[in-house]
């Protein structure tokens, strides 16, 4: 092997004259090969490790089972039908949730990985430190997508109706995806910020549990006193139930969709940038 | 302090660092540090820890940014231009380590596409690298079951993808057993020999010998002394002799010997009788030659001799006249047993 030699004669501040012009900026194609790279990182990694799957693989049939079978009864008559009207209603809202929860994994996920000595190798090299963490995401996204598959084929097993079109229920995962990935950024700014795991994790409940059960994910907002209402008809989560249950079953979707949209635009605007810098000033 | 510099090379400093400071809170893990490292040659950066080594290595990385001072790797500013800089240095450190859930193999083809070697040269060159450092065996193995000796050959092995014109080992083999550090000071003699310019840090000064051209010692921050290896053993007291005599009643009799001798320079000869031993340091091979010369005109018969090189703490003492720790010299008891 070859050991590249300096130039001699740059010992104090000038640049070697070939590199003069180079600031040292990655392209795209760069960018795109060391996010691969990365990407296959963490694939490797869940192969190593395969019982990091199990949340993915896991939650969607536990979730639907607890609430159709819990709460399916009651609530489907309260909206008019049975347990079957439920089902239709709260596989729709639970693919919205399923996002919140794998991206609370981001969050502990990033606060472990991120504590190891591979980060400091990384930030050492040539690459922008935000493919690191956009590989993660990348990562996440498809953990999240193998529990939205997984989640809509326990549905339909158990009888959930498509009643618009595939395109519609495709529309329905690209949202709760682009959502997801929104959320992803939050935890991953917490994951960076926060000192343990656990407290990433306790942090996560703590914003998740209002967030989840004060929507209209589980049960319709109707009911409900005038002050939640309020707050379910403002929460991010609300809207993406809303619009994932129109494009499945039908109904207006445009006001939904574009508040779900605009919401997870400006999350991702915000919190991204956050998390590269706090990911490029970790000491 | 004072630069000795007595074989100056005709290259330029690879490494060029200007009153470095960088504070933790109350804490000045740099408090003005100045050093360069020529091009092609291993400067040892010898403390104890918590002196400021990892901090110093960590700056020259990129990885924190100092509070003031500057410093150059390769004519680029660690400040101004760290993603030049992050183009030529390799590191290899207690911290800047493997996937552990990866495989030697995955790592190393790993860092060779982020990179940005083509794939089939990262394969190559992870292949390769893992036979040099003698790892083909466990290639596909996840890192985390390697022993101690071998994370630390794919550690190396990883910071040379690249072929780093600059290369930092911050504390190499501490936690290694002897074997395994003789492992990793073979592997990094090579790299010096095909030309690589390296900045070592460590805490022990055989480990500085074996493999720095020059020597920088630092101390809670401060760079305390500084020069070639030769120079700055000759500035501590050089070298111990360590002396079992046959019979170990006869240590007092040594002691007294070595006192009334007046020998220059080993007049702080100390016998430990609960080891057997008596330690006489020396400045010279005429020395080493007087003492036994003297032991054995007294008929004060020796079993077993050999000498050390001063030992970290022994240096700073040198140095500084402060010890770092207690060292064996503490527990001599004063009344030595006729």
């Amino acid at each position: 092997m070859s050991t590249a030699t300096l130039t001699p004669d740059a010992p104090t501040g000038s640049a070697p004259a070939k590199v003069l012009h180079d600031e040292g900026r990655i392209g795209l194609r760069g960018n795109l090969r060391h996010i691969g790279a990365l990407v296959r990182r963490n694939l490797l990694q869940i192969k190593q490790d395969p019982e990091s799957m199990f949340d993915a693989l896991l939650m969607p049939i536990v979730f639907t089972l607890l609430f159709v079978y819990v709460f399916g009864g009651s609530v489907g008559a309260s909206l008019g039908g049975d347990r079957q009207t439920y089902i239709n209603y709260v596989i729709p809202g639970l693919m919205a949730m399923m996002g919140m929860n794998i991206a609370m994994a981001v969050g502990t996920g990033v606060n472990d990985d991120f504590r190891k000595g591979v980060m400091d190798r990384f930030r050492t090299m040539p690459i922008a430190r935000s493919s690191v963490l956009i590989a993660k995401i990348v990562v996440e996204l498809g953990r999240m997508m193998v529990a939205t598959v997984i989640l809509l084929g326990m549905g339909f097993l158990i009888g959930m109706q498509l009643k618009t079109s595939v395109f519609g229920l495709l529309a329905a995962v690209g949202l709760s995806a682009a959502f997801g990935v929104a959320i992803m950024w939050i935890f991953m700014l917490l994951g960076l910020s926060l000192k343990t795991a656990q407290a990433v994790q306790g942090m996560g409940f703590l914003v998740m549990m209002p967030l989840q059960f004060g929507s209209s994910i589980f049960a319709p907002p109707t009911t409900m006193p005038g002050w939640l209402r309020s707050f379910t008809d403002y929460n991010p989560l609300s809207n993406l139930a809303d619009a994932a249950r129109g494009l499945m079953l039908g109904g207006p979707v445009a006001h939904s969709v574009w508040l779900t949209l605009g919401w997870a635009a400006a999350i991702t605007l915000v919190t991204a940038p956050l998390a590269v810098s706090k990911f490029r000033k970790k000491t | 302090m004072t630069r000795i510099d007595k074989n100056p090379r005709t290259g330029g400093n690879a490494v060029e660092v200007r009153g470095l400071v960088k504070h933790y809170g109350e804490t000045k893990a740099l408090d003005g540090v100045d050093l360069d490292v020529r091009e092609g040659t291993v400067l040892g950066v010898l403390g104890p820890n918590g002196a400021g080594k990892t901090t110093l290595v960590r700056c020259l990385s990129t990885l924190i940014v100092p509070d003031a001072g500057h410093a150059t790797v390769a004519g680029y500013d660690v400040v101004k231009q760290p993603r030049q800089l992050r183009r030529i240095i390799g590191l290899t450190g207690q911290y800047a380590s493997v996937d552990e859930k990866l495989s030697g193999w995955e790592n190393l083809y790993m860092i060779g596409r982020l990179l940005d070697l083509p794939r089939k040269t990262a394969r190559t060159r992870a292949d390769e690298l893992l036979e040099r450092f003698s790892l083909t065996e466990a290639a596909k193995r996840p890192a985390m079951n390697y022993s101690g000796g071998m994370r630390r050959r794919l550690d190396l092995a990883a910071s040379m993808i690249g072929s780093p014109a600059v290369l930092y080992l911050d504390e190499p083999t501490t936690g290694l057993d002897p074997r395994t550090r003789n492992e990793v000071w073979d592997e990094v003699q090579r790299m010096v020999a095909e030309g690589a310019t390296v900045l070592l840090t460590t805490q022990y000064m055989e480990e500085a010998e074996q493999l720095a051209n020059e020597l920088t010692v630092i101390d809670k921050g401060r760079i305390i002394a500084n020069g070639g290896v030769d120079e700055l053993k000759a500035k501590v007291g050089g070298r111990t002799l360590q002396i079992r005599p046959t019979d170990p009643a006869q240590l007092p009799a040594m002691v007294k010997a070595l006192a009334e001798a007046g020998l220059d320079g080993i007049a702080g000869s100390q016998a430990v009788p609960d080891e057997g031993m008596l330690y006489v340091p020396i400045l010279s091979d005429d020395q080493l030659t007087a003492v036994i010369g003297l032991f054995a005109g007294r008929g004060l018969s020796i079993a077993h001799i050999a000498t050390a090189l001063p030992s970290l703490d022994e240096v700073f003492l040198a140095i500084t006249g402060e010890k770092t720790s207690p060292s064996v010299t503490d527990t001599i008891p004063e009344e030595v047993p006729a």
